[in-house]
This record gives C-alpha cells, sequence and structure tokens, in this order.
C-alpha cells in the first residue's frame, strides 16, 4: 500500500476527523513557536484530575428528552471537577447493544462506571465482568431491585413505590378522599410499583382509590375512559404515571369542566405538565431531578478515585422532588436549559 | 500473486488491515489491542459475520433477504417463550425455532420464484410481518416486550456451553464463525452446488437451459439466512438469559454492507463468503473502535458511515489497480 498518495489523504483525512471529534474536555495549548521545546507544565492541583477517566453508558435514546438531561448533568459535572468522561448509549433500545458498549469500556479501563439497568437479566454479565475487572460500578435510573446483586456500589435514582407514595401523602394532605391512578402501561413493573405507592398513601390518609388502565398507544381511547370514571362522580384526584396519561386526564378534564376541581398529579415534567402547573390546572408533578442522576455519579466516583471515599452503600434517591404552582416559573426555566 | 489480486475479498483484506491500523494507532492505548478490546469487536463480527455470510451466498444468487433482521427477534422470542411459559427444554424450543425459521425462509423463496417479484419487495414484506406478529404475540402472552429467565430452563448450562461459552477469553460464537465461512466458502468454490449459486445469480436463463435448478437453489438459499439468523437469535437468546421484540433491528442491512465490503456485488453471479467475514470484521472493529477512541455515541453513525464508505473506496481503488495490472 505504499505510494498511493490517494489514499493516504484518505486515510489522513478520516484520522482528522475522528480526531476533531474526540470530546476530550482539554483546554486548547497554545501552539509552541517552531523550533522552541515546550516548558514544562506547572504543577497545577487540577493536573492527576484529568486522568481520572469515567465511563457512562446508558439506555437513553437520543429522541428522548429526558435522557438529555441526563447527559447535561454528566457534561457538566465533568466540567466542574475537570475529569475525563465518556458517554455512550446504544442507538435503539437494545440491550446487546448496550452490554457490548459496557464491554468495550471496560476494557478501556476507566477508572469508574455509570450504567443505568433497566433489563438486568440482559446486562448482569457485562456488569459483574466490569465488578471482577475491580471498576468501582454505580448505576442510575433504573436497576435500583437489581443493583446489590451485581456488586454495584451504589444506586443514584427514584425509587418508585417511594415516589408513589410521596405523591398520595401530598394529595391525601390537600384532602383527595376517592382517587385513581391512571396507568398508561400495563404490564411495565415500575409504573405498578407507582400506583401500588400512590394508592397505599391515599389509603393511609383515611381515602379510596384504584387503578385505571389506559392505552397509552390511543389517545382517544385513554380520554374517554377517564372521562367515563370521572361521570360516575366523586372522584377528586387523579394521580397520572407519566407525560402519556397526563395528557389524557387533562383533555377529560377539560371536556368534564372539572380543571381545578378535581387534583391532578403527574409523573415527569414535559411543557405541557409546567405550563399546567403555572396555570393551576395542575396541583403537582413528581420530578426524578435527573439531572442528579447524571452530575451526582461522576462527583462520586472521581472522589472515590483520588481519596477512597464514597458514600456507605444503598440508594440515593433523586427524587421524589416536587414541582409545584411556586416553583414552576423556576423549573420551566431551567427545563429550557435542560437541567429539568 | 497475481491469482490473489483477482480474487473479490482481496480488496475487504486490505480494508481490515486498513482499519485495524488506524485503530490501533488512535485507540490502541485505550484498550483496542488489548485481548478484552480484541474480545468484544470479534463477537461482534462473529455474529454479524455469519448472517453475512448466508446473505452472501443469496446475493451472489441475485437475491436478498431483508427478513433476517425480524427473523432474529422473531427466533429468540420463540425460544424464550416456549421455556419460560411452557417450561420446555431450552434443546427443544432451540430445535422449534429453527423448524419456524427454515418455514419462514421456504416461505420467502416460494413466494419469490414463483410470483417472479423482487425479493427486496417480499422479504420487506416478511420483515415487517414477522416483526408485527413478534411485538403482538409477545404482548398478548405475556402483556410485556422482553422475556427474561432463560437460565431457569431445562438443560440451560449444555445449551450455554455451545452457544454462549468463552475459550480463552473469546466467545465460541466465534468458532461457530470460522466453521460456517469455511464450510460455505467450500460449498461456493469446491462443489457443484456453488457453481448453481454463481449460475443461478450471473446469468440464470443460460443456467437454466443447462439444466441448473434454479429455483431449488434460491428456496435453499432463502431458507439459509433465515437458519443463520435463528442461529444468531440462539446465541444472544443463551447469552443473554432472554429476549425482547426489538432484537436484531437494522442486522438486515449491516448484513448486506458486510457483504458488500467484501467485494459481493448488488446485481449478483459475484462474491466471496471470505470477503464477507472480512467485511463483518470490519463492522465490529469499527463499532467497537469509536468506543475505545472515546468518542462520543452521538457521532458513532457519523464514523460509522465514513468509515465504511471508505473501506468501500479502498476495496474498489484497490480492484482497479487489479484490472490495470492485468493489462
Amino acid at each position: 500500500m505504499r505510494n498511493h498518495p490517494r489514499l493516504r489523504a484518505l486515510l489522513g483525512s478520516m484520522a482528522i476527523l475522528l480526531a476533531a471529534a474526540c470530546s476530550k474536555p482539554e483546554a486548547p495549548k497554545p501552539a509552541a513557536p517552531a523550533g522552541t521545546t515546550e516548558a514544562p507544565a506547572s504543577a497545577a492541583p487540577a493536573a492527576p484530575k484529568k486522568d481520572v477517566k469515567i465511563a457512562v453508558v446508558t439506555h437513553g435514546q437520543a429522541s428522548d428528552t429526558f435522557w438529555s438531561v441526563v447527559k447535561n448533568g454528566v457534561d457538566n459535572a465533568a466540567r466542574d471537577l475537570g475529569v475525563t468522561v465518556t458517554y455512550n448509549a446504544p442507538q435503539t433500545f437494545d440491550m446487546v447493544a448496550m452490554s457490548r458498549l459496557i464491554d468495550a469500556e471496560v476494557a478501556k479501563k476507566p477508572d469508574g462506571l455509570v450504567v443505568s439497568i433497566p433489563d438486568s437479566n440482559a446486562l448482569s454479565q457485562s456488569i459483574k465482568a466490569a465488578v471482577a475487572a475491580g471498576i468501582p460500578v454505580i448505576s442510575i435510573n433504573s436497576g435500583s431491585d437489581a443493583y446489590k446483586q451485581l456488586g454495584v456500589l451504589l444506586h443514584v435514582g427514584q425509587t418508585e413505590y417511594e415516589a408513589g407514595f410521596g405523591g398520595g401523602e401530598k394529595m391525601g394532605g390537600s384532602g383527595v378522599k376517592n382517587a385513581l391512578c391512571i396507568n398508561h402501561e400495563v404490564g411495565n413493573a415500575s409504573l405498578d410499583l407507582r400506583c401500588k405507592g400512590f394508592l397505599d398513601a391515599i389509603t393511609k390518609a383515611g381515602g379510596t382509590g384504584k387503578v385505571l388502565a389506559v392505552n397509552a398507544a390511543d389517545p382517544t381511547d385513554s380520554q374517554q375512559k377517564v372521562t367515563a370514571s370521572l361521570a360516575g362522580g366523586g372522584i377528586d384526584g387523579i394521580m397520572t404515571l407519566g407525560p402519556l396519561g397526563s395528557n389524557a386526564a387533562l383533555a377529560a378534564l377539560k371536556q368534564a369542566d372539572s380543571l381545578g376541581k378535581v387534583k391532578l398529579g403527574t409523573f415527569d415534567l414535559t411543557p405541557d405538565v409546567l405550563s399546567g402547573i403555572r396555570d393551576g390546572q395542575l396541583e403537582f408533578a413528581i420530578d426524578q431531578q435527573q439531572y442528579l442522576q447524571g452530575y451526582l455519579p461522576i462527583v462520586l466516583l472521581s472522589q472515590y478515585k483520588q481519596f477512597g471515599v464514597l458514600p456507605a452503600g444503598g440508594i440515593l434517591p433523586t427524587g421524589p422532588g416536587f414541582v409545584t404552582k411556586e416553583n414552576a416559573a423556576r423549573v420551566i426555566e431551567l427545563s429550557k436549559q435542560g437541567i429539568r | 500473486m497475481r491469482r490473489i489480486l483477482h480474487r473479490p475479498e482481496f480488496g475487504a483484506a486490505c480494508g481490515v488491515i486498513a482499519v485495524w491500523a488506524f485503530f490501533a494507532l488512535y485507540a490502541g492505548g485505550s484498550g483496542f489491542m488489548s485481548q478484552a478490546g480484541s474480545a468484544t469487536y470479534l463477537e461482534i463480527a462473529s455474529e454479524l459475520g455469519i448472517l453475512a455470510a448466508a446473505v452472501s451466498l443469496l446475493m451472489i444468487a441475485g437475491e436478498f433477504d431483508l427478513s433476517v433482521g425480524s427473523m432474529i427477534a422473531a427466533s429468540g422470542m420463540t425460544i424464550s417463550l416456549l421455556c419460560d411459559r411452557l417450561g420446555w427444554s431450552i434443546w427443544a424450543a432451540i430445535a422449534v425455532a429453527m423448524v419456524l425459521a427454515l418455514a419462514v425462509g421456504f416461505a420467502n423463496g416460494i413466494i419469490v420464484v414463483r410470483t417472479g417479484l423482487p425479493s427486496f419487495i417480499v422479504t420487506l414484506g416478511s420483515l415487517f410481518m414477522l416483526s408485527g406478529f413478534t411485538i403482538g404475540m409477545t404482548r398478548l402472552i405475556t402483556g410485556r416486550t422482553q422475556v427474561g429467565g432463560l437460565h431457569e430452563t431445562l438443560h440451560y448450562e449444555s445449551a450455554r456451553a455451545i452457544f454462549a461459552s468463552r475459550i480463552g477469553g473469546y466467545s465460541v460464537s466465534v468458532l461457530w464463525w470460522v466453521a460456517i465461512t469455511a464450510l460455505a466458502t467450500w460449498v461456493l468454490l469446491r462443489t457443484r452446488f456453488g457453481n448453481w449459486i454463481f449460475g443461478a445469480g450471473g446469468a440464470p436463463d443460460a443456467a437454466r437451459n443447462l439444466g441448473v435448478p434454479v429455483r431449488r437453489v434460491k428456496i435453499t438459499l432463502f431458507m439459509t439466512t433465515a437458519f443463520c439468523a435463528c442461529l444468531i437469535a440462539t446465541f444472544q437468546a443463551v447469552k443473554f438469559t432472554g429476549a425482547d421484540v426489538l432484537r436484531g433491528t437494522g442486522k438486515e442491512l449491516e448484513a448486506i454492507l458486510a457483504a458488500v465490503l467484501g467485494g459481493t456485488l448488488l446485481t449478483g453471479g459475484h462474491g466471496s463468503v471470505i470477503g464477507a467475514a472480512f467485511g463483518a470484521l470490519i463492522f465490529g472493529m469499527v463499532q467497537q473502535g469509536i468506543v475505545f477512541a472515546g468518542v462520543d455515541s452521538d457521532w458513532y453513525k457519523v464514523f460509522l458511515g465514513v468509515m465504511l464508505l471508505s473501506a468501500v473506496l479502498v476495496n474498489t481503488y484497490v480492484r482497479g489497480r487489479m484490472v490495470e495490472a492485468r493489462r
């Protein structure tokens, strides 16, 4: 392959492209004038930090704004601490591809690994291999039930039952006696836990409640089911588990002219949910504060690498945080910046 | 030397060396060259390579099979559901999945040769149908889209040894890949059936006049691609102890890409299984090499595109030089 200038040019341009996209947060060095040797770097305290390398692998898809917020947390932490972080996620919800991303990161021998565990069956081998290789692992977002068996040090996220319970307490506290929990994805275990927690808290506060299953793929069907439940009368509180459910519930309440009369709470923030809270159509939204799921593990792992300190295991709850009328305006501002 | 230059896989071999050298240069220090690093890209390459071997044979015979992507999901789900819901032995479940795959391949083949429709369209139809069936049936039966817990089924350990063990740190699927590539190459270059494959794709009318059973050849090859898709589903189901309805998405295009990288023509009649193996190797190296190079995964597809296009360019450039050398 000698004497092929075109080939060399091709490979050269590929190399430049790759180097350009290497997102290493390094300050650009001023070019030394030709013929001079570079002065040795001053012993800045941040120098060893650069050598701390942390790998993040999640299942978040590019189209999901939720995960953009997590990634912003990761990037901000890397910048604030001056450590090197790589963030990887499969192109689609693909557990096989995700496990291989983890394998590749483990082969790079990072100082710490952050993973989300949406399917502990499929990912257990890769995560166990990381632990066996002596890499400290922290799980985020999903996997609160599985992280311990896999040898993961800590889990940073929201536990679903407790979050639902918190929402139920809030509603029970504002006088709701007869509540609905709208489940828009039957079969998703974490949603079942949210409803269970919510209903337990309502019962504890002396009210009653039941689960209403709707079909998320069909917004009309969802809305009409909620409308039908409201028609019976007596429902004074509705809890939805995500944007799909809250949209249907809002539409149904509008149709029944019960906006503001029936208390409505939901999980997860969207622009619609936030403006609804601001305008008094929703009581509150439960916020996982996923920004922290990106930010905190980077802090914890870099401190662990530098000084060997780590919180004593368990789950670090990033939620439930509540967005209510009081703080909605500020949250709307921050969600535009991709922080909430 | 002249003989080597004339082989269709020669360009792909150069591509493999170029891509490997490139990542060795840029990501060698971060584990790309390590045993663990090599094992990760070889594992990806082996699964894709098995599929690409069958797909390249079919493409040489002048046909496409796009249904292999959802065939992987359907087969994996069949295995998982039979074990999880009916408590079958994993071997029985694998056997049923393979029979189903062969049936789908047979149906694809029959429709293509009977109707004379382009196989691109026919198998695109079966890609969608299989995918929909998989999602629909799984949700109907389980109410979920992923089924796990395969490691608790009957005879799981023996299946694990065959399909998902590691030998010296490398996945056992690499052995399968080498064996299947060798077998397919032998069939293509050393048997009468291999000649028929070239004939069916290169000059079907002439082949028919010479008494080549073109239809039988094509149906057999459609069954082969479906069978290989099922084999990959088996690897993944056993390794990851379960299946989900999206497994294998996009694999059909990756397999065609690997075959084309290896010098197989889209028009049929010319190609190589060894080339497809090299193509799969390039694919695996790019996919994992990007991670080793520390590039954000947002950029992954840009690189995949650039690297693959470059590899094809290098491939054709080398082949062009080859033609000049012949003159």
